[in-house]
This record gives C-alpha cells, structure tokens and sequence, in this order.
C-alpha cells in the first residue's frame, strides 16, 4: 500500500482514530463556497493569504470551489466588511445567494514569522469545518499546520525535501515569509486523499474511492 | 540574482510543488491549469497589484492553458470578469462571468444572481 505509506508521511503521524464520515458520504458535495477565514493570529495578513491558497487543493481534489475574490466582494457589497461577521450569515442565506452544497469555515490559530537570533520559523496553522447548507450538518473537520523549520529537521522523506525546496525558493522572494507556509498548511487542510482528511469530489477521477466507514 | 526572476520561479514553483506533494493521491498531473491565478488573487485581496496588472497575467495564461489543453481553474473566469467590472467594462465583465458558468455549471446559481443584481456596474 504505497499510497498509505506516502500519505502517513507526510502527515508524520502514526495512529489516528478513522473520521467517521457517514455524514459526509450521505452529502456528497459537489460545489464549495469557502468564507473568508477568521484569523486568531495578531498578524492582518492571514485571511487574504490563506484566503488565496485554498482553491487548489479543494478544486484539484474534485470540487467546484466559488471565486473567492467574488465571494468576497458580495459580502462587502452586502455591508459585511469582516470575516467574523460573514460567518455569522445563516446556511439558509448562503445557500439562497450562492446555490452552493456546501460551506467551509476556516479559522486562522497561528500565522506569522518569530525572528530569533540563530534562525527564524514562520508557521501557519488552520482549522477548518465543511458544513452541508442543505441539510445544516457537519461533515467533516480538521486542522492543519505547516512551518519553515520542518525542511531544516530534514524529517518527512522526499515530501520533507520538497516542502524545505519550496520554503527557501520563496522565502528569498517574499517580504511576507507565512505567505507560502500558507500554501502548505493549505494544501494538507484540504488535499483529499490524506488521513482524516477531506473526501474526494465528483469532479476528480478517484470520486467515490476514498472514505473508511469503519476499521 | 535579480528579484523579479526568483519571484517569477517562486510562483511558478510553488502550485507546482504543492500538487507534487499530493501526486501520491491525485494520479496523473492535475486536473487544471493554475498558472497565475492563485499569486494574483492574493495581489488582489492584499491591494498590491491592479486590475491591469491582473488581467494582462491572467488572459496570458488562458493561452497557456489552451496550449497544454486544460480547462483553467474554478473562479479564474468569474476573477477575470471582477477585474473588468474594476474598470467599468460591463460587456466584458458579463463576458467571463458567463464563461464560468459555462465551463462549471456548478456556479450558474450565483451568476445569475450577480448578473441580476449587477445590472448597475459595482463602483
């Protein structure tokens, strides 16, 4: 089992309790509206950041995901200006305005860069629930988190060495070093086909493969 | 070596490397053409870059995507057509607004919804 292997590598745990996603299969989402994340972090560019990132591993994972940069003008043109206040619409109003199956609250725990004198770390850490706007129920909840040290720990295998690539590549170019770390956390929040992790979509090719009922 | 060139790659390298971590699980490449679209959506959101800026990348890459025969990525059209609305090109705006619908139905819901309520442009 190749696959198993590679995806408990790159989570880096060893047991997890299997998700239940009884819900989740009886939903079978097909289309996503991702609300613009609620950030616990002191650092303003976490929504925005994180906000951008997550189209690809939700679309690339089989879903319809809505324009995030629309999404987010319709709430401001509605009067809603923070992402706390855009949490606070009824499933029934969402539902009504974007048509879409289902809604996905992220929230922002940790984002940001501490500088020390021999090195600096920037991680990222995210939560996240998708909640069926048909029937109002919760299918699925994570959390995930990303940090620059891990390339340095040289833990991970080929996944470790490709993530520390990406970090430096990027961390040269940027004045906002948690921007790709984003990316990470992103990408392990909301790929399917990791542990406990979010289902395939219709739109992808494994649809309907994934998803333990029971041990 | 000069800034722009490594922010060029770094853009380039990082949707790439992220579905290189999940090749593992997704099978064979992805399923759409990324481009530039995520790097100009954070631009966008964060101010930093303009809707000319924006729309000269983006309508570049659709040629791209049509080259390598990918369907672009959910929201890219529908971003495109915020970004003409910016500039008060209603026909345009409408333009790729439809072109989303058309390529994700899923999204047919929420544009006519818009398309009702925009019939004023958005300032």
């Amino acid at each position: 089992m190749p696959l198993v292997a590679a995806a408990l590598l790159s989570s880096g745990c060893a047991t997890q309790q299997p998700y239940d996603y009884t819900a989740y299969k009886e939903s079978r989402p097909s289309s996503i509206l991702v609300l613009p994340p609620l950030n616990m972090s002191p650092d303003v560019l976490a929504t925005n950041s994180v906000l951008s990132h997550v189209t690809l591993p939700l679309a690339e994972s089989g879903y319809y995901v809505f324009p995030v940069t629309l999404v987010n003008e319709t709430f401001k043109q509605n009067g809603l200006v923070n992402p706390a206040e855009m949490h606070d619409v009824t499933l029934q109003k969402l539902r009504d305005i974007f048509g879409a199956d289902a809604a996905l609250y992220i929230t922002v725990r940790q984002y940001g860069t501490t500088y020390a004198i021999i090195s600096s770390e920037s991680r990222v850490t995210a939560e996240a629930r998708l909640i069926d706007l048909r029937t109002e129920q919760t299918l699925w909840s994570g959390t995930a988190t990303a940090s620059s040290a891990e390339g340095r720990s040289s833990s991970g295998g080929l996944v470790g060495l490709l993530v520390s690539a990406l970090v430096h590549q990027i961390v040269e170019s940027t004045t906002n070093r948690a921007h790709p770390i984003a990316g990470i956390t992103s990408n392990r929040l909301l790929a399917a086909g990791r542990p406990n992790g979010i289902l395939y979509g219709p739109r992808s090719p494994n649809y309907m493969t994934d998803g333990n009922t029971r041990p | 070596m000069p800034t722009f060139t490594m922010r060029r790659m770094a853009r380039v390298i990082a949707p790439a490397t992220l579905l290189l971590l999940n090749a593992c699980a997704t099978g064979p490449g992805p399923l759409y053409y990324w481009g530039e679209y995520q790097p100009q959506v954070y631009g966008h959101l964060t101010g930093e870059k303009g809707p000319d800026e924006q729309i000269a990348s983006l309508e570049a890459g659709i040629e791209e995507a049509k080259a390598i025969g990918k369907p672009v990525a959910p929201g890219y059209l529908a971003h495109l057509g915020i970004l003409y609305a910016e500039k008060q090109d209603g026909e345009k705006m409408l333009e790729y607004l439809d072109a989303e619908k058309k390529l994700y139905p899923e999204s047919s819901a929420y544009i006519d919804f818009l398309m009702k309520s925009k019939a004023k442009p958005s300032n």
